[in-house]
């Protein structure tokens, strides 16, 4: 398109890019047809051409063609992705991201918004405002386009009334400021006819504002954030021959060589030595937004890409749980406990879906709860990561409030970040930074819940085993850190060498305590599910264990556990061919006061398995989740 | 920052992102206008040595200039230079119009080179305004196996985080001047001096404004001499950069089906 590139021959004059949305049947493509033809920014012969390819069809000319370069566009009748078209006014060149607005294609509307600087919302006069009107309002407000103008299209199928034109802008209008979006212009056009593009129309006398390219023209650009704080995510390091290059994109402010600066999230002080450049004999002391640079560093300390160069008087925000505004664009709905990446500039987290705290309604604009945020929904939701992320509050367009989440290799969503999540209630209180070695508290925090050792007691066949796995199949979906000790990963192996007299059994339970609680100190939920049927042992356990112990009696009727008997084993033991077997030939003696009962007779697995996780919940997890139970 | 700083430091942003993210990746160089400033920003991102092979797609059917510059170049700015024969035009589809057919040698030749030296991703360097198909492309392009385009599929791209990750076996295409317009690619050769194969240059009244193999490219009328001749001259030009491209025009739709066949 040779005329889109004669139509910028200014130096130094960065197109304006903006992106044209709205509902599919609303008219954009045909507006930026308009748009291009009456800017005079038409290759020429490509009207002609596109007249005497519709002739050749056999269909009428529209003036989206110009756009509907791709043979399959034409044939479907809609414009299938982001296409990039230059235009000038002259005040400046523009390019134009044309959004399709299709349903299905949300991605791709959010792949061109996310770049432009002015949005035109295009809403069909006739019909009024619709559903993707909205949601795309939203998106936009939602991205930080804060340049709006909305152009009241088809005005002519209107007989160019005032009345149906101020009925829809105020609708709009409305609807925007319950987003928080001011419309900077409503402008009457239509598309078809050329009426307000950029010829003030005089079928329209009683609309004395803008036409829709002047009104693009009083938008400004959006400057380089040179003055906010700095920010300098690592992309890369290179070692040449002696010599170590950081390099990165620097997102915002300003740096010089020298400069006392700190490394998020480690915290870690550096220095820039010298900056470094090919083919360029003046090596620059300093660098700004925007520029992509490369430097050494005046001391050789670890450093690595995702990590984020700042000054300590105005540093990222650091914490391992940030409440995120999430817009999904995967076909997989996005659902709690699911585990994703986090991309922020140059970082990736491996995140957990701590909380979904709703799903917006953009319609209605009502909060509704979910577990489960669907393809195109727009959701306020928890993120919990095991490494600490440095991130920005989304104000001001930061860049590193910013983000897309990927999973199975693809971007399935974007997000702004608004800011750290209340933390773990018991791992908030004792946060102190701990150089060369890990506290209790910091994995808490890491993990989203304290670690823990849950003691099943119950007789063969209460169904220790199968609850324990169905637990930890749970938690572990969750995101959380979790691990079950069974008689069949113990006995086989650590306890190999005992068998079942009750001092045997005793050491088999002290083995397995100890075990456990070097489990939990490493920040794990341990499920033990052994008989363990004298109370002395489960209250030496107990002793081992410490405070994060909770004792579960499985409690189901000897008879029950008998007719069950998955093992086969009360046949034997009644045969004699089993000595000392719990509840036949050895005693068992039940807790006296458990922190949970479970009446595996009575429930089924899914309702004992909830009892249980709910128990969990209630002893180990974090301040939110508790809150969350107790609300 | 003017907006030739701002195309360079995000095409600077981008060959650095595929060279963290491809294991085995090389680039296309064409050794044409666009792809010597492709060339020019690795060396500016990568601070002097490309550190991955540089792939010439050779039909044996450049002009001598363009050999000439071919020589010349690998040399005095050190590439790690691959050159091998595309397949013979005998092993194209032929049902394509014949210019098509000549131009799919080096989607072959591609193809041979990425089974030969195993790449994982090409960078080339196709720009959005030279041709409408050419808009839809992303700037991190996954494709099947194959080489194939899959255009209703596109992945979403926005916020300068690009589709990085990738299923093992994926293919990928980085296009760090998808943004680049053609006076932008001019104005840049002459702000960064950058040198350019001389048949760009009006002789006798005709010059190269797209550099292909002889006999399936032509040149345009033009007295642009100079680097700001072409640069006023493409102001006033309404004719689009390819139309001495024969294989774009062939049939209405065949340089979409190149395309989604892998040709870049």
């Amino acid at each position: 398109m040779t005329k889109t590139a004669a139509s910028r021959p200014e130096a130094g004059q960065a197109p304006f890019p903006i992106v044209i949305v709205g509902h599919v049947d609303h008219g954009k493509s045909t507006l930026v047809g308009r748009m291009l033809h009456d800017t005079d920014s038409l290759p020429d012969g490509k009207i002609e051409e596109l007249r005497a390819i519709s002739e050749r069809r056999n269909m009428p000319f529209e003036w989206s063609f110009v756009l509907d370069s791709l043979q399959v566009e034409r044939d479907q009748g809609i414009t299938l992705d982001t296409t990039r078209i230059w235009f000038k006014t002259p005040k400046r060149p523009y390019v134009i991201i044309d959004a399709p607005g299709h349903k299905q294609f949300l991605k791709n509307m959010v792949t061109g918004a996310a770049s432009a600087s002015a949005a035109v919302l295009v809403v069909d006069a006739a019909q009024g405002v619709s559903e993707q009107t909205r949601r795309h309002a939203y998106i936009l407000g939602l991205i930080g386009v804060r340049n709006i103008v909305a152009t009241l299209n088809k005005m002519d199928l209107v007989d160019y009334d005032a009345a149906r034109f101020e009925d829809v802008r105020r609708e709009l209008a409305d609807y925007l400021s319950g987003i928080g979006v001011t419309l900077d212009a409503a402008i009457p056009v239509s598309a078809r006819e050329g009426d307000n593009i950029v010829v003030p129309s005089d079928r329209m006398p009683w609309y004395d504002g803008p036409t829709l390219v002047r009104a693009l023209d009083e938008f400004e650009a959006r400057p380089m954030p040179l003055d906010a704080p700095l920010r300098l995510p690592i992309q890369d390091i290179y070692r040449t021959d002696d010599q170590r290059f950081v390099v990165g994109r620097i997102a915002s402010g300003r740096v010089r060589a020298k400069d006392d600066l700190v490394v998020y999230p480690t915290g870690q002080r550096v220095r820039i030595d010298e900056f470094k450049a090919w083919n360029s004999d003046n090596p620059s002391v300093g660098a700004a937004a925007g520029q992509s640079i490369a430097f050494t560093l005046d001391e050789d300390v670890f450093i690595e890409r995702g990590q984020v160069i700042a000054r300590a008087d105005s540093p990222p925000q650091t914490g391992h749980r940030v409440a995120a505004r999430v817009f999904w664009l995967g076909e997989e709905p996005l659902r709690l406990g699911d585990r994703l990446a986090l991309r922020v500039a140059t970082a990736r987290y491996v995140v957990t879906v701590a909380e979904i705290r709703h799903v917006v309604d953009v319609e209605a604009l009502d909060r509704r709860q979910a577990d489960s945020v669907a393809l195109n929904d727009i959701a306020e939701v928890v993120l919990r990561s095991r490494a600490k992320i440095a991130f920005d509050s989304f104000e001001d367009d930061p860049r590193l409030g910013r983000a897309v989440l990927v999973r199975d290799h693809r971007i399935v969503g974007g997000c702004v970040l608004t800011g750290a999540a209340a933390a773990a209630g018991a791992a908030e209180r004792d946060l102190t930074e701990v150089v060369h070695s890990v506290s209790g508290s910091e994995r808490a925090e890491a993990n989203g819940h304290r670690g823990g050792v849950v003691w099943l007691t119950g007789l063969s066949g209460a169904g220790k085993s199968t609850l324990a796995m169905a637990a930890q199949r749970r938690l572990f979906d969750r995101g959380d850190q979790v691990y079950v000790l069974d008689g069949d990963n113990v006995r086989l192996g650590l306890n190999k060498d005992l068998g079942f007299s009750a001092e045997a059994r005793a050491e088999n339970i002290r083995r397995v305590a100890e075990v456990a609680r070097l489990f939990a100190d490493a920040g794990m939920i341990v499920l033990t599910a052994f008989i363990s049927p004298y109370r002395a042992d489960r209250e030496a356990a107990r002793a081992i264990v410490g405070a994060n112990f909770l004792e579960v009696h499985l409690d189901a009727d000897l008879a029950v556990c008998e007719s069950r008997d998955p093992k086969g084993l009360y046949r034997k033991a009644r045969a004699g061919e089993i000595a000392d077997f719990t509840g036949i030939s050895a005693p068992y003696e039940a807790p006296d006061s458990p922190e949970l009962t479970v009446d595996t007779g009575a429930g089924g697995l899914d309702q004992s398995a909830d009892l249980l996780v709910e128990a969990i919940d209630r002893a180990f997890a974090a301040g939110a989740r508790q809150r969350r139970k107790a609300g | 920052m003017d907006d030739l700083d701002l195309l360079e430091t995000e095409s600077i942003y981008i060959l650095r992102e595929a060279y963290r993210a491809i294991d085995r990746i090389a680039m296309l160089w064409s050794l044409g206008k666009d792809s010597n400033v492709m060339i020019w920003l690795a060396k500016k991102a990568f601070l002097g040595r490309i550190p991955f092979p540089v792939v010439h797609l050779d039909t044996g059917a450049e002009f001598p200039e363009t050999y000439a510059f071919r020589e010349r170049y690998a040399r005095e700015w050190g590439l790690d230079l691959i050159a091998d024969d595309c397949p013979p035009i005998e092993e194209v589809d032929a049902d394509l119009p014949p210019a098509s057919r000549f131009a799919a040698r080096k989607t072959h030749g591609v193809k041979q080179a990425i089974e030969r030296y195993r790449f994982d991703g090409i960078i080339a360097g196709i720009r959005r305004d030279e041709q409408a198909t050419r808009a839809k492309e992303r700037v991190f392009s996954p494709r099947a196996e194959g080489g194939e385009w899959n255009f209703r599929e596109q992945p979403p791209e926005f916020w300068d985080q690009y589709n990085v990750e990738f299923p093992p076996g994926t293919h990928v295409r980085i296009h760090p001047l998808l943004h680049w317009t053609e006076v932008d690619i001019w104005r840049y050769i002459k702000r960064e001096r950058i040198p350019v194969v001389p048949l760009y240059f009006a002789k006798d009244g005709k010059r190269f404004r797209s550099l292909g193999e002889e006999g399936i490219t032509f040149p345009i009328d033009s007295d642009a001499a100079t680097i700001d001749e072409i640069i006023e001259e493409l102001t006033d030009i309404r004719e689009p950069e390819r139309a001495g491209r024969a294989m774009d025009h062939e049939s209405e739709d065949a340089f979409e089906r190149l395309r989604a066949g892998g040709y870049m």
